[in-house]
Order: C-alpha cells, then structure tokens, then sequence
C-alpha cells in the first residue's frame, strides 16, 4: 500500500505488560481513540512514525507520476480534473505530515529521511507513466487499491491518522471515478485508445497488487500492528478483495486481465490469481525501479532549488518580527 | 473512426430549408469582440499551462497546492472565454478546438505569459505583473456593456483577486527577505519587465471594442497598474526598471497578434500532442 514495508517496532507480549501498556492496549481494545498528548508505547510512536511519514511521502511523489502528463492533458476538462486530483494528492500528504508531527516529528526531519533514501514511499509510484490511458489506469487501479486500504484505516487507533484517513477518503473515490472514466473513454473510441487501456492494464496490474505489500505469511511483525489497530487488514485479505473488485470492472471494459491463471473460485467465493514477482519488488523498493532515481531525483532538486525560497521568507518573517519589536 | 452512419443524429436537413443553413446573425464588431476574447482566453490558458508545469516541484508543498488552484482557476476561465469565442465567431468551433487545434500564429496570448518558468522567482514575479493588469482588465470587464462578457468577468474577477492579493504578498516577502531571495527577485523583474508594456497597446480592435462601449482602452488601465506595482515594489525593496524598451509593442508583431516568441511553439507541442497524433478520438 502506500505504506507497504512498514517496519513494526516489537511490542510487549501480553502477559509481560506493565499497568500502563496493559490499560493502553485494553484503550485500544474497546476501540478508543489515542490522542497526541496521552501517554503510548514508544513502539506504538515510531511504528505509527514510519508508517504515516511512508504514506505522507507517497502522496507527494505521487503526484509526480500524473504531473507528467497534465501539460499534455487531451482536453480542457481533463486537464482541469487531472489537476484537482494531483492538487488533492498533495493534501493529503499536508494533512498526513500534520499527523505526523502529533507524534514529535517535524516535516522537515521526514522530508530529510525521504531525500537521503531513510524513508520509502510506495513502489508504484516507480513506474512510468508512457500514455494517457496511463492516467486512466493510475485512477481506477492505484487510487482504487489505495481506497482499498485507507477505507478501514479510518477507524485506526490513533486519532489524527484516522481523521485525515477520513478527509483522504472523500476525495479519493473522486480520483478512481475520473481514472475509470478515463478508461470508459478509451475502450469505447478508437482502436488505438483501446490498445493503449489494454497496455496500460498490462503494465499496472502486478505494480498494482504489490501495493499491498508482500504476502502475509512474509510480513515480519504484522501481527503486533494490528493488535494496535493501526493495520486493520492482512495483506493478503486487502490484496484478494482488490482483485474481487476490479476483475468484474475490467471486463465491463472489456479489457483482459494479464493473468492466464486467473479463474473464479466458488468455493473461496473470489478469484485465484498469480502472485506478483516478489523480486521485482525488492528491487523496486531496493531502488532499482524504473522510474527511482526520476522521482526522487525530481523531490529532492525541488527542495534544494527551493531553499532560498523558504530561506527568504523565513529572513522576512525575522524582519518583520524585528520591526514589531522595535516599534513596541 | 469507421465513418458509420449514426443513427441518433437528426438529420439536419429536415430540420433547415433545403440547403440553407441559417446564417447566425452577425454581431456588430463580432471580429474585434473575437479577437478581444480569445486574447483574454488565450492569457488565461497559456499562463495555466505554465503554471501547471511546476505541479510537484514546487519549493514548499503548500506551494504546490497554491499554483495548482491557480492552474485551475486560468483553464476554468479560458474555458468561458473560449467557449464564447468560439460561439461569437459562429464556425462552430468549442474551446477544446481553439484551445487545441490553433497553431501558434492563431495564439492572441501576451509575450508575457508564455515566457518559461525558470526559477520560482521569474514564476511569481511573471504572476504578480500579470495580475495587477488582469484585476484591472477584468473590473473593466465586469462593467461591460455585453452582458456574456461581465458575467465571466464576474467570476473571473473574484480568482483574480485573490491571485494578486497572494503574488503581491510573495513579491514582498521575498523582495524583503533574504539577500538571495531578494537578488532573485529583483532579476526576475529585470528580465520580465520588457514584456509588460504589450499589456496597455492599443489596436484597431481595441478601438473598435472601445467606441462601442464594450471595453476601454487596454491603455486606459495603465495609471491602476504603475500604482499596484510601485507600490509593490517599494514595499518589496525591489528598484523600479525604469524606461526600458518594450517587446512587442511595434507594428511588427506581438502576441497580440500572434507573433509570439519561440517558446510558445513548444508549449503547444506539448499541449496539443494527443489532439494532433490522434485526430478526431473522443477522450
Ligand atoms: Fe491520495
Ligand atoms: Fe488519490
């Protein structure tokens, strides 16, 4: 997911637990909210630090991939939706660092550890985006499988991550529509549009399920962050419910899967599917992906070529300061 | 597109006489209100295009957001004008046709808007100049006497205003910040302030537009516009240019008229890709 290698602190196995973890764990038990300044295990704080800042930094990489192609947005509307939808992707990774620092971290220091390779963000936002069907395809699957995951995170623990999860939702469902429809568009026009949705279906299906990061029984740790109800789902239920999902809408579009082992099994009442290559994805997530050293590369001259910018309105607001001062 | 019959369209001559398509009525000064409009639309589209460029690589992420809504509010504007040039002229054509099918010599955009990014100084200071004359141009709009134009000047005025309130605000700061910032600035002033005088030239379409009611003089809106930017600039630190010669402004050309500066042909390349490679696709 756009959190999706989140390195769990270890917790306190039930029974070693002092008074206090054991009351913050019944808090979260009854499904009670954790706010900022109550007291929390410090596992709790920097798990929730990794993953919030992972998430944060994948809203705004994010809109690297889309960005590439608002200047070549076919059509005014697109071109205008396109952009509402990059701008809210920055949103939210504003409302995400606020939760973040909640927590005792500032933008800053996680800006920091995202341009020195410290902190990741979501492996999809490492491919490229080559056609316009792509923004078709970013909407109705990445934005699709990103709703998939945010939607139960909305009753997470911690009280500022499930309320910006609750603002992020809203809009998300807007992004997987425009994607969607982007693709209702293609594969009703010419062949070559419906070639292009076809391509950019074959390129971002197995990206897609990686995004839920990798199979249950490899997550380290998983368990003890959803004892803290800060990961509501496995993997594997968010990635098989994904698939359930998008299939039927796939073939609305009349669009094939790239998937020759996929079938409907009765008995589990969803799809059998294959695996993504767990490889690729290291490797991706490793930064070796196509488009790694583009997107970071792209975030990190960004802030060094905006220094002086934040630098000279910082020198103002002393100024200003100063001015006051001298004036009282 | 196969070319097969579509069986939903009416067929139109049932719907006219024989072979006479009604002619829409000619508007008076219908060629100067067109011009009018697609150079207000054409501001409007190519500055959001340019703007739209920085969308991830802005130098704070609330600056991001900030072009991006900018971005926004130009392509919604130049969508009304647009829309309403195309429907004055009468050939039938939408904005997405202006927008994407004109070649640059059809652009009515001022030299200003199209000039390149460069860094976040020139994008800013390129903004608060061409705000201070889009308020101006638009509180004339929103008089005019041709009720289409005043009602999207109307709405237009309400974003333009809150542009300027914030370019303004960053031209100061950052005039009045650092050393660097400060520096930056001032250059950016100094390499944009030649195209600002294609702003307030007046032609025979202003003119026209002008004795009909319809719109003042775009040299008319000079005097606002000096006031806005010296003070700006004085309260930035930043040193007025001065008398420098202007781009644009000769019988030769300007974007006006659509001679425009290299930069706009590739802007366009852009722009217009997928309209041109894919001829026709709906999308
Ligand atoms: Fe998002
Ligand atoms: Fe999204």
């Amino acid at each position: 997911m756009y959190a999706q290698l989140v390195t769990t602190e270890g917790g306190t196995p039930r029974e070693g637990m002092s008074d206090q973890e054991r009351a913050f764990q019944e808090r979260i038990d009854r499904n009670e909210k954790i706010e900022p300044k109550e007291w929390m295990p410090e596992g709790y704080r920097k798990t929730l630090i990794r993953q919030i800042g992972q998430h944060a930094h994948s809203e705004i990489v994010g809109q690297l991939p889309e960005g590439n192609w608002i200047g070549r947005a076919p059509t005014l509307e697109r071109k205008a939706i396109l952009l509402a939808k990059v701008q809210d992707e920055a949103g939210h990774g504003l409302y995400l660092y606020s939760a973040a620092e909640t927590l005792g971290v500032s933008r800053d220091e996680l800006l920091e550890a995202l341009h020195s390779g410290k902190m990741k963000y979501s492996s999809i936002f490492n491919y490229p985006t080559l056609t316009w069907a792509d923004m078709g395809a970013v909407g109705w699957l990445v934005d699709g499988a990103a709703i998939m995951n945010q939607v139960p995170l909305q009753r997470t623990s911690y009280g500022p991550y499930a309320r910006a999860m609750i603002r992020i939702c809203k809009e998300e469902s807007f992004h997987q529509r425009q994607g969607y429809d982007i693709m209702m568009k293609m594969c009703a026009g010419t062949p070559e549009q419906k070639a292009m949705a076809q391509d950019a279906l074959n390129r971002f299906w197995y990206p897609s399920l990686m995004m839920f990061g990798p199979s249950d029984k490899d997550s380290v740790h998983s368990e003890q962050s959803m004892a803290w109800k800060i990961k509501m789902n496995t993997n594997d239920e968010l990635r098989q419910r994904f698939v359930d999902q998008t299939v039927p809408q796939a073939e609305y579009l009349g669009l094939t899967v790239p998937d020759p082992d996929l079938r409907w099994n009765e008995d589990k009442g969803g799809y059998d599917f294959s695996e993504p290559d767990w490889s690729e994805f290291y490797a991706v997530i490793a930064g070796n992906g196509p488009c790694n050293a583009e997107r970071l590369g792209a975030r990190v001259k960004a802030w060094e070529d905006g220094a002086w910018f934040r630098d000279g309105l910082m020198a103002h607001a002393d100024k200003a300061r100063a001015r006051r001062v001298a004036a009282e | 597109m196969p070319s097969l019959p579509d069986v939903m369209t009416p067929a139109l001559e049932t719907l006219a006489p024989a072979g006479q398509p009604a002619p829409a009525p000619q508007e008076a000064n219908r060629d100067a209100l067109v011009e009018w409009l697609l150079r207000t639309g054409d501001n409007a589209l190519i500055l959001g295009q340019r703007l739209s460029e920085w969308c991830g690589h802005a130098p704070a992420l609330e600056e991001d957001i900030a072009l991006a809504n900018q971005a926004l509010d130009l392509i919604g504007q130049c969508q009304l004008w647009l829309g309403l040039a195309g429907a004055v002229e009468g050939r039938g054509r939408t904005a997405d046709d202006l927008a994407f099918l004109r070649d640059a010599g059809a652009f009515r955009n001022l030299l200003l808007v199209e000039r390149p990014n460069r860094d976040f100084g020139h994008t800013l200071m390129r903004q608060f100049l061409f705000d201070a004359f889009h308020l101006e141009l638009l509180e004339a709009a929103r008089a005019s006497s041709d009720p289409r134009i005043a009602e999207i000047a109307a709405k237009a005025w309400k974003e333009a205003a809150y542009h300027l309130e914030r370019s303004a605000d960053l031209v100061v700061r950052l005039g009045d910040g650092s050393a660097e910032s400060h520096d930056r600035m001032q250059a950016a002033l100094a390499a944009l302030w030649s195209f600002t005088g294609e702003m307030f030239t007046d032609d025979d379409h202003d003119r026209a537009l002008a004795d009909a009611g319809v719109m003042p003089l775009p040299s008319s809106l000079r005097p606002a516009w000096d006031r806005t930017v010296a003070q700006v600039l004085d309260e930035a630190t930043l040193t007025h240019p001065g008398e420098v010669w202007q781009q644009g402004i000769t019988d030769m050309g300007g974007g006006k008229r659509g001679v425009h500066s290299e930069h706009l042909g590739h802007l366009l390349a852009q722009m217009q890709f997928l309209q041109r490679a894919y001829p026709g696709a709906r999308w």
